[in-house]
């Protein structure tokens, strides 16, 4: 199907699993990505797939957990309220070396917060969330389409370094509705799979997935293995786009919805003539720091815009390295910035270039 | 020279950590001789949980997935839904199964979901170190219970197959005890029908096991299985709850 079809991004990350190869989906409902479960309890039975309800989020990512622990691609989703009690199960994933999908569509926080969206939840998807050495890829679309070809990218990352990826959204891209297509995906490239516990057959040793180990230096030496795949990752996966960079005197920093409005305020200040820039991070972990450390020895400052009350900023400012100033604009609670705002901070910037 | 006796081979050829007297062991023997008398041990994943009985991964020879505290039967109901064929059972303490893991365990049972649960039921937290299970007795004297339970601050204990009887998805509810010879025997033919079952796809099979803990209940394995007789027995009375099999039953 090449053509292009209106879908709302929860729909469209759902469409784009099942194209993947994604053969069980376990979900909880919760606002605003119910439209994940719904979709798929529709269309996993017209695919001999399975979609399950679970009877919480915690037991969703469990049942991801003993699924994946088979072989089988798997993924779940929730927002940011679902998310924290897969904590666990994340952490556990990530220890057994397990690949599955996670869809987090975030909504304003803390507690039950609300259901308009936000990237409050950035420090729980990029740091860890969990307990324990380890991080989640987390992917971060901006358009519905992205939605589409990241959902395929995350498969293959998670199969091919197995961990856990998570795709970070918020309301606004899970809600809204755009064009899309579904490239055909590229079935020809496979994965080992021989730890899977998908039974012995009396023809092979019993395979143990598991996160345990007593004796310490065991377990530092299987984590500083880990460590070696995330530097891979690091290597082969980060990804980023800028915009305008070249020459610019002011470069933000925005990802998923809000980057889109931020490109509209960049377009805005260039219209004025203040040279202003767009780094828009694809992955948030491995953050794009080469490419933002790249830019920061000719631009004069660098503005991290959120829908918080900032945490990417921290991560930008490691990567400027003191180079230029950072500065933050958010908005958060579920309140999604105007391009005016984020333009009035860019000129209060320039006055003092 | 013929073999008269030998260590199931679904059972590993390792020691086990439990203490003198436990009967994890026992209990872990018959649920291997059944793999091997169903030929299982090849078509079966087991999910080991949190507690005593974690490093069960280690002494099963089938593909063993270990689980988070209590959420076993969830990962089971994963393994089990991607490959709905094959068979897939949890093995579970106590605590694990009945505080941490309630929820998990009746909506499992609920669901239906083709498993088999076996439950090892001692009163106590034995991996930590003797503290007040759901199931401790009324009075029962913990590391977490100084006192003794008392109902006022610590409730009731909780009744596994009378809990998980009730609900339509449970084929198989039994209770068994390893105290003695003619239990042990009864015990394992209840492990078996619960994979038969399993195999027929007949529902969720549940098996408890009374079991003894004489390292945090500060008894002798002897004493133990009359502790086990005198004060889990009238709390927990041997039977079988719920039998979808059974004539009249259905």
């Amino acid at each position: 199907m090449s053509e292009k079809v209106l879908m709302k991004g929860n729909e469209a990350i759902a469409e784009a699993a099942i194209r993947s190869g994604c053969k069980l989906f376990f979900g909880y409902p919760i606002t605003p990505q119910t439209e994940v479960s719904a979709y798929m309890s529709k269309r996993m039975p017209q695919v001999d797939g399975l979609y399950l309800q679970a009877e919480s989020e915690v037991a969703a990512i469990n049942m991801v957990y003993g699924a994946a622990a088979t072989g089988a691609r798997a993924m779940t989703s929730s927002s940011s309220p679902g998310i924290s009690l897969k904590q666990e199960g994340l952490s556990y994933i990530a220890g057994a070396d397990l690949p599955c999908v996670i869809i987090n569509i975030v909504r304003g926080g803390p507690g039950l917060g609300g259901i308009q969206p936000a990237q409050s939840d950035y420090f729980q998807a990029t740091k860890g969330g969990g307990h324990g050495d380890y991080n989640l890829v987390v992917l971060a679309p901006s358009t519905i389409q992205e939605c589409v070809d990241l959902t395929y990218k995350a498969f293959d990352i998670a199969d091919q370094y197995r961990v856990p990826v998570m795709i970070m959204g918020d309301g606004m891209l899970g809600q809204m509705m755009e064009p899309v297509s579904f490239p055909a995906h590229d079935d020809s490239v496979t994965f080992d799979k021989s730890w899977a516990c998908n039974t012995t057959g009396m023809k092979r040793k019993k395979n143990i997935v598991n996160s345990l180990y007593i004796n310490p230096d065991e377990l530092e030496n299987l984590v500083w293995e880990r460590q070696k795949r995330y530097d891979l990752i690091t290597e082969k996966e980060t990804r980023a786009e800028s915009f305008f960079c070249e020459d610019a005197d002011i470069v933000l920093v925005a990802y998923g919805t809000i980057a889109r409005v931020a490109m509209n305020a960049v377009k805005k200040a260039r219209a004025m003539g203040i040279k202003a820039g767009l780094i828009r991070p694809i992955t948030l972990w491995p953050f794009p720091e080469q490419e933002i450390a790249n830019v920061a020895k000719t631009a004069k400052s660098f503005l991290s815009v959120e829908m918080s009350t900032g945490q990417m900023v921290y991560d930008v400012k490691l990567a400027v390295n003191g180079k230029c100033p950072v500065e933050f604009y958010g908005r958060t609670g579920g309140v999604v910035p105007v391009p005016q705002e984020i333009l009035d901070k860019i000129v209060e910037m320039s006055k003092k270039l | 020279m013929s073999i008269v006796f030998e260590k199931p081979h679904a059972l590993s050829d390792v020691g086990f950590h439990y203490c003198p007297g436990c009967t994890h062991g026992i209990v872990h023997r018959l649920v291997a001789e059944v793999l091997d008398e169903l030929k299982l041990e090849g078509e079966a994943v087991g999910i080991a949980s949190v507690g005593c009985s974690v490093f069960s991964y280690n002494y099963f020879e089938c593909d063993m997935v270990q689980a988070a505290h209590g959420r076993a039967p969830a990962v089971a109901t994963g393994v089990k839904r991607a490959n709905p064929d094959k068979v897939v059972f949890t093995y579970q303490g106590d605590g694990d199964l009945l505080a941490i893991g309630t929820a998990e365990t009746i909506h499992a049972a609920t669901r239906g979901e083709n498993i088999t649960v076996v439950f090892i039921n001692n009163c106590i937290y034995g991996m930590t170190g003797g503290q007040m299970a759901p199931t401790s007795l009324v009075g029962q004297v913990t590391q977490t219970t100084p006192y003794g339970r008392k109902t006022e601050t610590q409730g009731w204990p909780i009744n596994g197959c009378e809990l998980v009887s009730q609900l339509e998805g449970t084929a198989l509810a039994q209770r068994v005890a390893v105290n003695n010879v003619k239990n042990i025997r009864e015990a394992k033919a209840a492990i078996k029908k619960a994979f038969t079952y399993q195999t027929e796809k007949k529902g969720f099979t549940f098996v408890e096991v009374l079991s003894t803990c004489p390292t945090n209940w500060g008894l002798s394995p002897q004493e133990s299985l009359k502790w086990m007789e005198e004060n889990m027995m009238p709390q927990y009375p041997l039977g079988v709850y719920k039998d979808k099999g059974a004539k009249g039953d259905e």
